[in-house]
């Protein structure tokens, strides 16, 4: 296998499977964290507010070499978390990619709740609604901004390749299944060992799956 | 996954880190007495991973012990490092001095050579700084020095980095300025690099042989193995974490994997395996007359005290 220039297509399913195993994983998770505390903050008034905005736009530009060499001493055997045996493996790599994503999708989700026209929520409060209908019409108004803050976050966890190389090895086995291996870090690696037909088919690969998921994601969403 | 996945359920699934770790555990029940299904954490280097040879040691590993190796290619100094943490069952690694500190410090166990191939200098074509005329190491990266012709350097720690330091050193040249360039990557990337930019370089000839087709440079100065200098030997050793020291590793099967690498068959798949045709590792786990130097620190001597 490995001096073949085009790489065989079980060792290409698999990585792409693991790539769209663990970034899907880290966005369903940071998703359900992140949107609560964007409605949380979008509907509250508090002093600092402009802090905690700040903070989490600050978080939306992590590096992701940084957060992963973060993740990797808390992770390592003999870091906090050792016991729980997560380094070099794909809870690893989702763990990093939520810390990346979540600011992200928060962010985005944030702008998109404040940014709703208070005459929308005056309208909804003059035609007798409740806190409940006020803030379920504020969710409506949003939902494409929220939608575009998921992506996002999508698009950040798949690409990024620092986070992952450090906690997740980008180890695949003798038989070419991923174990760690994501479409972002076997590009690295294919590039390193001049397979760059190999490397250019995954990158490929990424970008048309970027797309997809937009693509579906944007339908559902009722575009 | 499962001798760590073990100790993974019986820290109890506590907290969001826990839940997310579940999501991912395929199902398979943790079989207390059985190797069965369990997975072998090697840390190399990108030299042995690189030119393929592992998945073909691995593959046939796996076939006989129901085994997967989970190998994590960096280089030599990092490889240690992640056994230093725990973070590996087994070593395989090329730079003595960073091995033989590793088992005096404690982490390592039960060392044996492996195999063996050498390092090569190689450069462009024309040759600018007249390496092909050199016949030693030092010679060689003195004319590079001399004719301040750019050096690629990994730069990483690495086996092959750690080489290209002890031969600037013995050449008593301490490489600074501009025509030096370290790439503080594998030596795939480091060897494009070089390609891309007429550079010298130091390989370990199996990454430079796999990697021949897609670069133009050549091979100027060879090791030992063409009868070159001695000082471009390039040894790689394998040894089994200390369990006393990491309680997660797993000893056992760290062991048999050694055992099968040293073993005749596995020596033989060493010596089989060829990229474009030529040899990249010659096997030297084995012989009717072993070397003592193997199990010890390199120069140790039994009057010299254990230290």
């Amino acid at each position: 296998m490995p001096f073949e220039p085009i790489a065989e297509p079980n060792y290409l399913r698999s990585v792409i499977r693991v790539s769209l195993t663990v970034s899907l994983t880290a966005i369903f998770v940071s998703t359900l964290v992140s949107l609560p505390i964007a409605f949380l903050i979008g509907f509250a008034d508090f002093r600092g507010k402009r802090l905690v905005t700040a903070i989490i736009n600050t978080g939306m530009g992590f590096p992701s070499v940084a957060v992963g060499l973060f993740v990797l001493l808390f992770i390592s055997t003999d870091g906090p978390l050792g016991s729980l045996d997560l380094v070099y493996t794909p809870e690893a790599m989702i763990i990093s990619q939520c810390i990346l994503a979540a600011p992200v999708i928060t962010g985005v989700a944030l702008s998109a709740v404040e940014s709703v026209d208070d005459a929308v929520r005056d309208t909804a409060y003059g035609v007798g609604g409740t806190r409940t209908d006020v803030a379920l019409i504020t969710l409506k108004e949003a939902r494409y901004g929220v939608i575009t803050g998921i992506l996002a976050g999508f698009g950040r966890a798949i690409s990024e390749v620092g986070s992952v190389l450090i906690v997740g090895g980008n180890i695949a086995y003798a038989d070419g299944t991923s174990k760690t291996r994501t479409i972002t870090t076997a590009i690295t690696f294919e590039t390193r060992r001049g397979e760059f037909e190999t490397a250019l088919a995954l990158g490929a690969v990424l970008i048309a799956l970027v797309l997809l998921v937009n693509g579906i994601v944007m339908r559902l969403g009722g575009r | 996954m499962e001798y760590r996945r073990r100790a993974f359920l019986g820290a109890g699934a506590t907290g969001l880190t826990a839940a997310i770790a579940g999501c991912l555990n395929s199902g398979s029940d943790g079989n207390e007495g059985s190797i069965a299904g369990a997975e072998l954490a090697l840390a190399t280097t990108t030299s042995t991973y690189d030119t393929g040879l592992l998945d073909e040691i691995n593959a046939e590993f796996q076939d006989r012990f129901g085994v997967q190796v989970a190998a994590n290619a960096q280089g030599t100094g990092q490889a240690i490092e992640s056994a230093r943490n725990g973070n590996a069952d087994v070593i395989l690694v090329h730079a003595r001095s960073q091995e033989d500190e590793f088992m005096r410090d404690g982490y390592g166990v039960n060392r044996r050579d492996l195999m063996f191939n050498d390092f090569v200098v190689v450069g462009p074509s024309d040759d600018p700084a007249g390496v092909g005329d050199t016949e030693q190491a030092t010679a060689a990266f003195e004319a590079i020095a001399s004719a301040q012709a750019t050096f690629a350097s990994r730069g990483d720690d690495s086996g092959t980095h750690t080489k290209e330091k002890v031969i600037w050193s013995e050449a008593g040249i301490e490489p600074s300025g501009e025509w030096y360039q370290e790439t503080g990557s594998g030596m795939g990337n480091t060897l494009t690099v070089a390609d891309e930019s007429s550079a010298y370089t130091l390989a370990d000839r199996g990454t430079f042989l796999s990697m021949q087709d897609n670069i133009d440079l050549e091979i100027l100065l060879q090791g030992p193995i063409e009868g070159g200098p001695e000082l471009l030997s390039n040894p790689y050793g394998i040894m089994a974490v200390n369990p006393e020291i990491h309680d997660n590793v797993n000893y056992q099967l760290a062991m048999a994997y050694i055992g099968f690498f040293t073993s005749p068959e596995g020596q033989e798949l060493i010596a089989n395996y060829t990229a474009n045709d030529q040899q990249l590792f010659f096997p030297e786990a084995l012989s009717e007359d072993p070397d003592f130097q193997q199990y010890v620190p390199e120069g140790w001597q039994p009057d010299s005290g254990g230290e």
